[in-house]
Formats: C-alpha cells, structure tokens, sequence
C-alpha cells in the first residue's frame, strides 16, 4: 500500500495546504513541522505559479507572494529534503502543468529540437526525478485532466509519485472513468469555481462520493470551500478525508512569520471535528 | 484521449470541472459546422450585418512608393465594429443561443473582441461580461466606454500583469463558477479544444475571400499573405485556405515591443519556449522555472505571452514563417499606411504592414502581397500620440 493511502487507514484524514515560500521558505518549514505536529495525515505543498487559473483571490495573492519572494521550485525541492529528515507524514505537491512541463527546460522555440516530444519530457522528467529525491509521494496538477494525463502519468510512475485525480461536481458520468485509474487519494472538489472559502457547499457530496464507490476503493477527499470545523465534520461524514487551502493561507496572509500558533490552533481543531 | 491536436501542440489542459462544458461544445459545434440552417444565418450576418465580403484592395500608392511587389489590403477593418474579431463572435454567440445558453462572457485585450462580444450579445439578446485587463482599460478607454454602451458589463482585472492573459485567466475562473448558462465566447485561436479549430474556422472566411478576390482580380494566388500574430487569429484566418498551396508564403508578424533582447516584448516564436498554459500545449515566453513572462508590446491586442497551437505546427513544419515587429517599426507603419493610402490601421494590423515595407522592395513587381489589415485604428490614436509625446484627450 502507497505512504498516501496508508494515511487513510486512521481514520478520517486532514489534508493542509500551503503554499511554498509564503510569506518565505522558512515559515513554511515550520509551519509544515507544525501542521504534521498538530494531526495533518497528508500535506499539500502548492509549488507558486505566475497565473493560477484554478485559484481564488486568496490563494493567488499567496502565489504572488512567494513568487516576489524570490522562491523557486529547486529551492521549495531542497526545503522538502530538509523537511524529510523530521517528517514522516506523505508530502503532495500541488502546483500547475507549466512548472512540472517546463522545470529546467531553457530550449527556445526556434531552436531544431525544441519541437520535439523529448523537449517536453525532459522538463517533466527533470522535476519529478528530484520531487521523488526531496521526499514527495504525490502530486497534484488542477489543470491536466483525465484526457491529458499522458503527459505526466509515466514519469510520475518511473519515480514512484502517485498523480492524484481530481473529479468536481461537473463530471457526473466521468467520475467512474477517473476513479478507475485513479492513485492515492480522489480529490473531489467540493463546489463550482476556483478555491476559496465558502460558507455553503450545496453540492450532493454524498451522491458524488457513492460514485466514486461503485467505481473504485480509492480513498475520496472532499476540498473547495471548507473552512469551518463544522464543514469539515459534515464533509467528513460523508468522505475519507478533508482538504482545506484558504482558511489556512487567510492565517497566513493576516499574521505573516507569526502565524504558526495561529494555523497549529486551526489544524488541531479541524483534525478534532472530522475525528 | 486527447483531442484538439495540432503536431505535438493543443489539446485539453483544463480543469475538470469545464471537461464537459468543453465536450458539449464540440459536439454542438460538430453538430452546427455542418447544419444548413445554421450556416445560412451566419452567413446571412456576415454579409447584411458585418458587410463581407471584406474589399481586396490594391495599394497602388504603396505599391509605387515601395517599388516591389503588388500589394492588396484585406480590409478587414471595414467590418462591422472595425476588426476581424466580429466574424468569430457573432458565430460563437448564434452557436450559443442555439445551445440554449442565455449569458456569454469573454476576454478581451484591444477590447475588439470584448466590442465584438458585446455586439453579438446586444444583436442576439444574450447577457455578455467582458473581461479585461485593467491596463488596457486605460489603454482602449474608449472600447470600455463601446461595450458599456453595448449593453455589456465590464469587469477590470488586477491580477498579475493586468492585461489579456490575465483576462483569459480570470474569464476562465468565471467560466467554472458558472457553466450551465453561460459560454465563453474565447477571441483567439488558443484555449483547449475545440477553440482553436471552430475559432480559426469562424475565421478561415478571410482566407476564402483572399483567394477568390485574387483569383478573380489577378488571375492567380498571390505570392505571400502577412498578417499580425498575438494568439493569431486573423493570421490563421488569413492563412488558412493558403496553407495547401505551397507556392503562397504565410508570414506572421509578432509583437517584439522594445525588441526581442530585452524583456519588454511579446514574440513569442522569437523568445518563447513549449510549455502548456490556458488549455494548451504551444510555445510561451516564460523563465527556465516555467514561470509565466509578464510580456509587453504597445499593441494590447498582440501583448499575449503565448502562441494559437496551429501557429506553433505552422512554425515547427515550416510552412508559415514568423517575423518580430517592435513598437517603433510598428508606430511607423500605422503613420505610413495612414499617410499613403488614407487607411489608418489597428496598431495590431500595422505590424504586418511594417514587415510588408521591408519585404516588398526585396520582391520583383510581377509578385503579388497581400496584407491582412485585421482592424482599424481609431481606437489607439490617442495611445500612438501618448507614443510620440503629444497628450490628447480622447
């Protein structure tokens, strides 16, 4: 059984994300320390992209941040191995095609290779050869679908990372589709629209969740829109685990370097309500 | 699995909460493309409403004063609201009503498309938000001011760059907020399949009239068609009918800015590198982290950091040529076509006719040009005077 699958076998999982180099690298090591401390079963580590499309205010002003910051994917790489050395708990990376696509790749368009498939390949190589070095069992990509996942899913294979799916309340007869292929944990996405906090989810979790299980027994996680330990409860009853980005970046944002106490608070006392 | 392919380039890279919307619309589109009642009240829209066809006309004083080729403006910007942008949108927007949608939203840069949408939308009595880049808002006051009256609203974007691709981005976000009534009425042949191929299809009209125009005025295919290129719309509608006559060279002119060894430029071919972005696998202007570049050109409409997927086929195989056009050769041009034929050309347009003053004198006189003039320039007067230190009020 997978590290990420194993977090599940617990009980219901928690499932923080943050992201990388906000407000710096250092505050997100210890907030990492802190959140598998305070009872995170899995950690979402979202590597910062220019242009988030699947993002809410919140989590793109968080990328733009990290960004200004001057943080880089091979620096949040050697964060993570350092990170190895004290946590054991799986690490997924959320971040966009692009970053994993292009990691390293300086060939210009007008170049004679560049238009081959082994440009494309390399970048994807490149990245998840050093993700599976730094320690990371997952990783997440928003904008690659069921249809696209070709160009990621043999890599991520080759170097033992599991390409977490994701199916949102849209996907109706594709949900058993992507189940069936599906590795780690299902990230069903709780609501329309791009992350943020929301103070109703009126999705049929529960409809959407049972598909998942006529399909396959791959654990389900419910994100978009959580952030009370309420939420979490209600989403909890009906799912394995619960993902929640916003609530804690909102953390982030308000109380900058000073934030852990504030976020270790917050997960102890999500991991309480879905327990 | 995946559709929408051009060579290695395009396909579906979205979230999976559009995975069906995207679906539904390439089935009505594969429905309608080929639907006689469809295509009867397109082209009924297209020839009272827009006016095409659009005039070939022959440039005879630029012609002489460049002593080269024969050369013919597509006039493009004697469309309905002044650029190639309408013949996409109000396709795009019948399409949508046929689907049963009641609201539309698009991006916009120039604001052409954004005008073109709103148009659509007004005629068709469909609700229709516009997305645009905060920058440009300032840039293209007056297409603002164009869509209000319209009927459309228009919502700034602040994010990043503030300009198209973070309107594309945040009309994507809306697009997933909501779906059931809504379409997104896309303005460039970019975005997942099937964008690319209806859009340049919606287009291709341009290239159908070149050829028949010329076949008919000159007895013959001309000998190279140029057109500007942001996400290349008018240019794969200028080119598309051209690309199995391997006689006619297409050339693609993209927006250098301040040139293509600084950062300030938008030329994409020139400077960019494959990556996948906004639905896409095509060539994009991003760091070795895959970061996305914050691009710049004077032209709002070609200040795009990527590339359509049929363009970057067009450019692997070699049938369709691209060039780098900067700001200042492009400010030249619109003075020169302005001042020579009484034509004042869109920004966007008048980089083309800036690599077509270098091209001509280098072809002999029996050779014939063609230039995609894809707007008019009314709407970037006050931007170019802004350019050349005179401050007007618009």
């Amino acid at each position: 059984m997978s590290k990420i699958r194993e977090a599940f076998e617990g009980g219901k999982a928690f499932i923080p994300f943050i992201t990388c180099g906000d407000p710096d690298l250092e505050t997100t090591k210890k907030l990492v320390l802190a959140m598998a401390q305070a009872g995170a079963d899995i950690i979402e580590l979202g590597i910062p992209f220019s242009d988030p499309t699947a993002e809410g205010p919140v989590i793109q002003e968080a990328n733009l941040r990290a960004l200004s910051g001057g943080v880089t994917t091979d620096k949040i790489f050697e964060m993570v191995k350092e990170l190895r050395e004290s946590v054991s708990i799986p690490f997924v990376f959320m971040t966009y095609a692009n970053v994993v696509f292009s990691y390293g790749n300086t060939r210009r368009s007008g170049s004679e290779e560049a238009g081959g498939d082994n440009a494309a390949i390399g970048g994807t190589e490149a990245f998840l050869q050093k993700a599976a070095e730094a320690g990371v069992n997952g990783l997440i990509l928003p904008d690659v679908p069921f249809e696209e996942k070709e160009d990621f899913a043999p890599a991520c294979k080759k170097y033992g990372i599991e390409l977490i799916s994701l199916v949102a309340p849209t996907s109706q007869e594709r949900i058993a589709t992507v189940a069936k292929e599906a590795e780690g944990f299902l990230y069903c996405v709780s609501s329309l629209g791009v992350t943020g906090v929301r103070s109703q989810i009126t999705t049929d979790i529960g409809a959407m969740v049972s598909l998942v299980r006529q399909a396959s027994d791959i654990p389900a996680a419910i994100g978009f829109g959580i952030s009370t330990p309420q939420q979490a409860k209600e989403m909890a009853r009906k799912a394995d685990g619960v993902i929640v980005g916003s609530a804690i970046v909102k953390l982030i944002a308000q109380h900058g370097r000073d934030c852990i106490p504030y976020v270790t608070e917050y997960v102890k006392q999500m991991k309480e309500a879905i327990s | 699995m995946s559709k929408g392919r051009f060579g290695i380039h395009g396909g579906q890279y979205i979230p999976e909460t559009l995975m069906n919307a995207v679906n539904e619309l390439e089935e009505a589109y594969n429905h309608y493309k080929d639907d006689p009642q469809f295509n009867a009240e397109l082209t009924e829209l297209l020839n009272e409403y827009v006016g095409r066809p659009s005039r070939l006309y022959f440039a005879e004083k630029m012609t002489n004063d460049l002593g080269g080729a024969k050369i013919y403006l597509k006039r493009e910007d004697l469309n309905h609201t002044g650029a190639h942008k309408i013949n996409n949108a109000l396709a795009q927007v019948l399409l949508a009503k046929k689907m049963g949608k009641t609201r539309v939203i698009a991006e916009t840069g120039a604001g052409q498309h954004g005008v073109a949408t709103a148009t659509a939308a007004a005629l068709m009595g469909m609700e229709c938000e516009v997305y645009m880049g905060e920058e440009d808002t300032k840039r293209q006051a007056l297409n603002v001011y164009r869509m209000r009256l319209l009927g459309a609203k228009v919502h700034p974007v602040t994010t990043g760059t503030a300009t198209l691709k973070d309107a594309v981005s945040e009309t994507m976000r809306e697009w997933t907020n909501r779906i059931s009534d809504t379409h997104y009425v896309l303005g460039s042949v970019m975005g997942p399949h099937p964008f690319p191929t209806m859009i340049r299809d919606f287009q291709a009209v341009i290239s159908k009239e070149i050829k028949a125009q010329c076949l008919e005025k000159e007895g013959r295919l001309p000998d190279c068609v140029l057109a500007c290129v942001g996400g290349g719309s008018n240019a794969i509608g200028a080119f598309y009918h051209f690309i199995e006559d391997e006689s006619v060279e297409l050339i693609g002119c993209e927006a250098a800015g301040r040139g293509i060894d600084t950062f300030e430029t938008a030329a994409t071919l020139a400077t960019g590198r494959l990556g996948i972005f906004h639905g896409m696998k095509s060539y994009f202007c991003q760091d070795e982290y895959g970061q996305i570049a914050p691009v710049y050109s004077i032209s709002a409409g070609l200040d795009y950091p990527g590339i359509g997927p049929e363009h970057a086929m067009l450019h692997d195989s070699g049938r369709a040529k691209y060039v780098a056009v900067t700001d200042e050769e492009a400010v030249e041009a619109f003075e020169y076509l302005a001042r020579t034929e009484g034509i004042i050309p869109a920004i966007e347009s008048a980089h083309a006719v800036a690599y077509a003053k270098k091209l001509a004198p280098q072809m002999r006189k029996d050779q014939i040009m063609v230039i995609n003039i894809s707007g008019r320039g009314d709407k970037d007067c006050a931007a170019i005077a802004r350019y050349r230190g005179e401050d007007i009020y618009e």
